[in-house]
């Protein structure tokens, strides 16, 4: 399953043969992956698949019941979801942990706002809100403003201030996208998309894009994982692949699981 | 969605007084922003009683009348400021009001021993402050509602405060200055009532704990997986608001001249849950102001003092006042909804 060594990129994660159960409960059998620096990499799955409680164990939420996690080579044990972080494994969850009630600036810099120097550490908005200014135009995140608040801002625009939070936080090496363009209309989703481009272009940030949707976001990956019962049942660069593979082989599971259900 | 809009609002007011020469239009401004700060509605309706019972009663407006007023005022803001700070990150304490009744008797029995002024009111603020910890420990680390918590504290801090009083008042111990300072002086009460929520204003907007606190009650789960300690910040803000209604407590017990086991209670928690919620603390979280909390307090204290000098009776004036918080609090919500649709 894990083929032999590809080209182009160095490796900056690896799992090997991760499981994960919850007392009777397998969630996870067995799962290996990897993935390169510089790559888009799509875990694909069903409801139930396990892919949120991989991303758990990536994230430094769960620990794994067995197997092991590489990061840069080095084996690595995340206890703590600020462990993970530390590392530059920087997660962008489904409901974005943004603050509604705050600007877009102050969402950008929470929890590491820029201070002015002296006794009384006050915030200095007129840095920060320079700063998101500028990282968001890098990005080619369009607002009319940093000054309002997030409840003010579609789906889309919050998706990518979350993803820009992300980007730009100290030592990020590997993005963990959970469902990006979930509740999206179509062109919100593009904006996801397009932002996600132009990321892989510029930078050596290693993607990981969980979704169960996988026609939106094919074009933009560069390769592809699908998660089935708990293990990776398919691996393949998408240059190799079809969205009509993917459908083939998830409509063959859903008829499977038909006459297999009692099991 | 309104967080922003005092921002704004701060920018350009302060940006005002640069251009004095062109009056009409900075005061056309002044009234658009007026309409985008969200005290604003708040500020209008106490302009607007205070008119109304000058205009019944003439006495109103006296220096006599103000002394008085902010007697109703100063205590009720100061709690509501530290209340403002616990409702906001999502929480509610009901059981400051008994804070505000034992701790004046903690200083007095501190000072009984032996103690020098000074360290029996710090002594007294430890012990409202260890109160609010409790709160918070209990109410973060067990996960017990804070309104349950809150009021197994308030019942528990009423028995105590009655049962170390033996339930008779005592008289406060200070020189004539300190007396005066500690809130004797009814405009040196009033000095510290602006002082506290200047203050906090300035922390909930201008700090990172302010931030954080706004954080942890707009979305918790997401504050807590960006790393924001919100266990903290909750216990933080029980322990400051804890600590605010013992200083009014002791603030009162000066002003008063005694130190009444009764004084406080549930009547003064609840005014100072009703002068946050008139000025526009939500009590969901996430919002609100302090200085909006102490505009609410002067509302509640207008009223009060204005029905009590136009000879309205006491059992008129609670009907009265009932209506007038739901009353505003209706206004509040319409006024925010318009504003919400005006801009974007």
């Amino acid at each position: 399953m894990t083929a032999a060594t590809s080209s182009a990129g160095e490796e900056i994660l690896r799992g090997e043969n991760l499981s994960k159960s919850f007392g009777q409960v397998t969630a996870l059998s067995d799962v290996s992956f990897r993935l390169k620096k510089g790559e888009v990499l799509a875990l694909l799955g069903d409801n139930g698949a396990g892919k949120s409680t991989l991303m758990k164990i990536l994230t430094g939420f769960h620990r794994p019941t067995s197997g092991s996690l590489y990061f840069d080579n080095q084996p690595v044990e995340f206890g703590s979801v600020t462990h993970a972080r530390r590392a530059g494994i920087e997660p962008v969850y489904q409901d974005l942990a943004l603050i509604n009630e705050l600007s877009v600036f102050r969402n950008m810099f929470l929890k590491r706002e820029i201070l002015r120097g002296g006794p009384l550490r006050l915030l200095n908005d007129a840095a920060m809100r320079e700063k998101a200014d500028a990282q968001l135009r890098e990005i080619g995140i369009k607002l009319p403003s940093v000054d309002v608040p997030i409840s003010k801002l579609s789906g889309g625009q919050r998706q990518a201030i979350a993803v820009a939070r992300s980007v730009y936080s100290e030592n990020v090496r590997v993005l963990l996208l959970d469902e990006p363009t979930a509740a999206m209309g179509v062109r919100e989703s593009k904006q996801i998309l397009d932002l996600i481009r132009r990321l892989k272009e510029t930078s050596e940030l290693a993607v990981i894009i969980v979704a169960h949707n996988y026609a939106q976001i094919f074009d933009v990956c560069d390769r592809i994982n699908l998660l089935q019962y708990g293990t990776i049942t398919f691996d393949r660069a998408t240059a190799d692949t079809s969205i009509q593979e993917l459908t083939d082989i998830v409509v063959n599971s859903y008829r499977n699981a038909d006459q297999t259900t009692p099991a | 969605m309104t967080q922003s809009n005092r921002h704004n609002a701060e920018g350009r007011v302060s940006e005002a007084p640069a251009a004095p020469a062109k009056r009409g239009s900075s005061l056309s401004r002044l009234g658009r922003n007026m309409a985008q700060w969200r005290e604003a509605s708040i500020l209008l309706a106490a302009i607007v009683l205070v008119i109304y019972f000058q205009a019944t009663s003439p006495a109103f407006l006296t220096l006599n009348n103000i002394g008085v007023l902010s007697q109703f005022a100063t205590a009720v803001a100061i709690i509501a400021a530290g209340q403002v700070m616990v409702l906001i990150c999502g929480e509610l304490d009901l059981s400051v009001g008994q804070v505000y009744a034992i701790t004046p008797f903690i200083m007095y029995f501190a000072q009984q021993a032996g103690l020098p002024l000074g360290v029996a009111i710090v002594l007294g603020l430890v012990v409202a402050a260890l109160i609010g910890l409790v709160n918070g420990l209990i109410t973060v680390g067990l996960g017990v509602s804070s309104f349950v918590t809150t009021l197994g504290m308030l019942f528990f801090i009423q028995g105590l405060t009655l049962t170390i009083s033996g339930g008779f008042p005592v008289q406060p111990v200070a020189g004539e200055f300190w007396t005066a300072v500690l809130g004797g002086n009814v405009f040196g009460a009033l000095l510290w009532m602006v002082a506290i929520a200047l203050l906090f204003q300035f922390i909930l907007f201008r700090t990172r704990w302010g931030l954080h606190t706004i954080a942890t009650g707009g979305n918790p789960l997401g504050a807590s997986q960006i790393g924001i300690r919100t266990g903290r910040v909750k216990i933080g803000n029980f322990m400051l608001c804890s600590m605010l209604g013992g200083f009014a407590g002791i603030l009162d017990a000066f002003r008063i001249g005694s130190i009444d086991p009764l004084a406080g209670g549930t009547e003064i928690m609840f005014m100072a849950i009703a002068s946050a919620v008139i000025g526009g603390t939500l009590l969901a979280g996430g919002s609100g102001t302090v200085i909006g909390a102490l505009l609410g307090a002067l509302v509640l204290a207008i009223l009060k003092d204005g029905f009590t000098i136009s000879g309205v009776s006491a059992y008129t004036f609670d009907m009265i006042l009932g209506l007038a918080i739901v009353i505003t609090m209706i206004m509040n919500v319409h006024l925010s909804r318009l504003r919400a649709r005006g801009k974007t």
